[in-house]
């Protein structure tokens, strides 16, 4: 998902925390007590936070950009102002999650350092190129489609900030997937061309979006702490499936192929059987080598250092101010 | 689908030539989502945009009515070129760095906040409706890039410079907002539209009292840009329809 | 090198009038003011507010979970603070 690259091995902390203390947090935790800033905590719990946090909070960020891709383009006056919205959305839920973040003790900039400097992750979903109008609608529909499976369940996540932020971010992302299934519609019911272009569209986003959910749980290395801790509270497979499930008959409506030859319906378990996904790419995306992975950071790098006079301005402002209120307080004294 | 044409009315075109400059401007601010200084600066520009941009296509819904030939308001936007565009040069300059945009979102909005407080008055009375709303709307903009305009002019070496070169670089495109020509004279006979005249004291004196507390001096009288409400614009805007328009071009006819 | 950290805002809203200002979350801004704008551009996207407050997140003094026992404990022996304290006959009516 947004935290897929979480799945991945890390070095243990090797904080050897009071069998007492960590008893009495696990015991809070199964109780469904929410874990709030302040509180105790072992240190690996928090590191896991600090970094599922963040990857979903760059995730977040980084995701405004191949959707921006089409802000100048979009066909209609309707599509670009739920566009621009839809964008903006994507800037305040990483807003929301860096602010969730930082309650865990460690500062916006140096998250978004770790970002710019390609040390931290984010989904590998956002380093796939938007090609044409309906790869607009297909991260619509897909992206966010698979985002909202996994985030549902994140709103009742142990962690107080990161539950109260998904709260609030599922609830505004309620239009973004209508959005994009509206404009996969739109097309599917338009001129044959645009009906090619949304089957165009959907070849190139299916397995990628498939991916979101992160590796199969037999090779996913946190999720059996992650599930203990209550952070995540489905397994990668799981999620999937239902992903899955939901999106088949959405694309059958669409009368779109799904770009799968070994798709096919379970009658004993009502499930969608999909094909084997291509862990090759997934892994080599997330490593730095998707198609777009230069392109993303680079537009980040770009923005933040020419932004760094302008927030340089603002802290000199805000500081000189300060000096004036305490020179005109000294002179009435 | 071909370029349409368009008859202009005054009433019409004076229409237009507000529903332009809103898009124009709006479409300049979207280039920077995804790219602000910070991601709070993101939202920022972001809601200036989404409001300028619903400003724009209730003044296309009311042009079209006012035409009274069946188009939308995508037919405005999309199928006309660039010189059908009746916009402010100032609005469709490209976005430069942040102290550009911010100046130019500063003065537009010192010029439209007291024209649309007036033109809620209009005879108009979908215009005026449209204006009551932008008014709220602008008060807030002038108030954001005002309080950035202040803090870039009095902030770093750096950034005084940079706002001072946006300064000069664009106040020469302020004539235009107070031109009045055949068209302008006759909405304002009949009511429909503020005379500049009349916004031109509150604009210099918000003008001046920004600068000054930027410590930033007020640019010399200069000779003054003009053209973009008969159509006859800067280089950008041809670009910037180009790629605007792209989609509804490429594939003309197409519902999207 | 990393450069100078924005300051934290806390932001709390007043959804309507009559209701408490709530905490919704924090924003980065170099002064007041702009931390104002920034929670209004932020947090109130939906029209969910009436009303903002901004506070440096360092000017918030917090209770310590740890003394959460000795803090909010003793209070739950005072059973003669609650209404269903005290018996009035019915016959009194409401009150």
């Amino acid at each position: 998902m947004y935290t897929q690259a979480l799945n991945e091995a890390v070095e243990r902390p090797r904080v050897v925390e009071d069998p007492e203390k960590l008893a009495a947090f696990q015991a809070r935790i199964d109780a469904e007590e929410k874990i709030e800033p302040n509180d105790w905590m072992p240190e690996a719990y928090r590191r896991t936070l600090i970094r599922q946090i963040s990857q979903h909070a760059h995730s977040e960020v980084v995701g405004m950009l191949p959707e921006g891709n089409w802000l100048t383009r979009a066909p209609s006056l309707k599509r670009k102002a739920a566009l621009l919205a839809k964008i903006q959305d994507e800037g305040g839920h990483g807003l929301y999650l860096y602010a969730a973040a930082e309650t865990l003790g460690v500062s916006r900039e140096e998250l978004y350092e770790q970002l710019l400097a390609g040390k931290a992750k984010y989904s590998s979903i956002f380093n796939y190129p938007t090609l044409t109008w309906a790869d607009i609608g297909c991260i619509g529909w897909l992206v966010d489609g698979a985002a909202i499976m996994n985030q549902i369940p994140l709103c009742r996540t142990s962690y107080g900030p990161y539950a109260r932020a998904m709260i609030r971010i599922c609830k505004e992302e309620s239009f973004h997937q209508r959005q994009g299934y509206e404009i996969m519609l739109t097309l599917c019911r338009g001129t044959p061309e645009q009906k090619a272009m949304a089957q165009d569209a959907l070849n190139r986003w299916w397995w990628p979006a498939l991916m979101m959910f992160g590796p199969p749980d037999s090779e996913s290395v946190h999720t059996e702490q992650s599930m203990r801790w209550k952070i995540k509270r489905f397994t990668n497979d799981e999620l999937r499936q239902k992903f899955v499930d939901a999106t088949v008959p959405q694309a059958h409506y669409l009368g779109l192929t799904i770009p799968d030859p070994e798709l096919r319906y379970d009658e004993a378990t009502g499930h969608w059987r999909y094909g084997k996904i291509d862990w090759e790419e997934f892994k080599r995306v997330i490593a730095g080598f998707g198609p777009c992975n230069r392109e993303r950071l680079e537009a980040k790098r770009k923005a933040h250092e020419e932004g760094r006079w302008v927030r340089e301005a603002a802290l000199a402002y805000a500081a000189k101010q300060r000096a004036r209120a305490m020179a005109q307080k000294i002179a009435a004294e | 689908m071909t370029t349409i044409h368009i008859e202009e009315t005054p009433h019409l075109c004076a229409v237009l030539r507000l529903a332009d400059t809103s898009l124009v401007l709006a479409h300049r601010l979207s280039e920077w989502c995804g790219h602000a200084p910070m991601l709070e600066e993101d939202l920022a520009l972001a809601n200036i945009a989404l409001d300028l941009l619903g400003q724009a296509r209730l003044l296309y819904q009311h042009a079209a009515e006012l035409e009274g030939k069946g188009r939308t308001e995508d037919d405005f936007a999309y199928l006309r070129d660039a010189p059908q565009f009746r916009n402010y040069l100032i609005a469709e300059l490209p976005r430069g760095d942040f102290a550009f945009t911010i100046v130019r979102q500063t003065l537009v909005s010192a010029f439209f906040h007291p024209f649309w407080q007036r033109a809620a008055g209009s005879r108009d009375a979908t215009l005026a409706a449209i204006a009551a709303k932008a008014e709220k709307e602008v008060a807030y903009h002038l108030r954001h890039c005002g309080a950035w305009l202040v803090r870039l002019g009095d902030g770093t070496e750096e950034s005084h410079r940079r706002t001072l070169a946006a300064l000069d670089a664009l106040w020469p495109y302020t004539g235009e907002l107070f031109e009045v020509d055949a068209v302008g004279r006759a909405m304002i006979d009949a009511g429909v539209l503020p005379d500049p005249e009349t916004i031109r004291p509150v604009f210099e004196a918000t003008v001046d009292r920004l600068l000054r507390e930027a410590t930033l001096p007020k640019p010399p009288a200069t000779w003054m840009h003009s053209g973009g409400l008969r159509g006859v614009h800067t280089e950008h805007l041809g670009h910037m329809l180009a790629v605007m328009q792209h989609l509804q071009r490429a594939y003309p006819g197409a519902v999207w | 090198m990393a450069e100078q950290s924005m300051p934290l805002w806390e932001v709390f809203i007043r959804a309507r009038t009559g209701l408490a200002h709530r905490h919704v979350g924090s924003v980065h801004a170099a002064d007041a003011e702009m931390a104002l704008q920034a929670a209004r551009d932020t947090y109130t996207r939906r029209g969910e507010a009436v009303s903002i407050w901004v506070v440096p997140s360092a000017a918030i003094v917090a209770s310590d979970p740890a003394e959460k026992a000795s803090l909010f404990e003793p209070t739950a022996s005072k059973i003669y603070r609650h209404p269903s304290f005290y018996e009035i006959p019915e016959e009194v009516g409401h009150m």
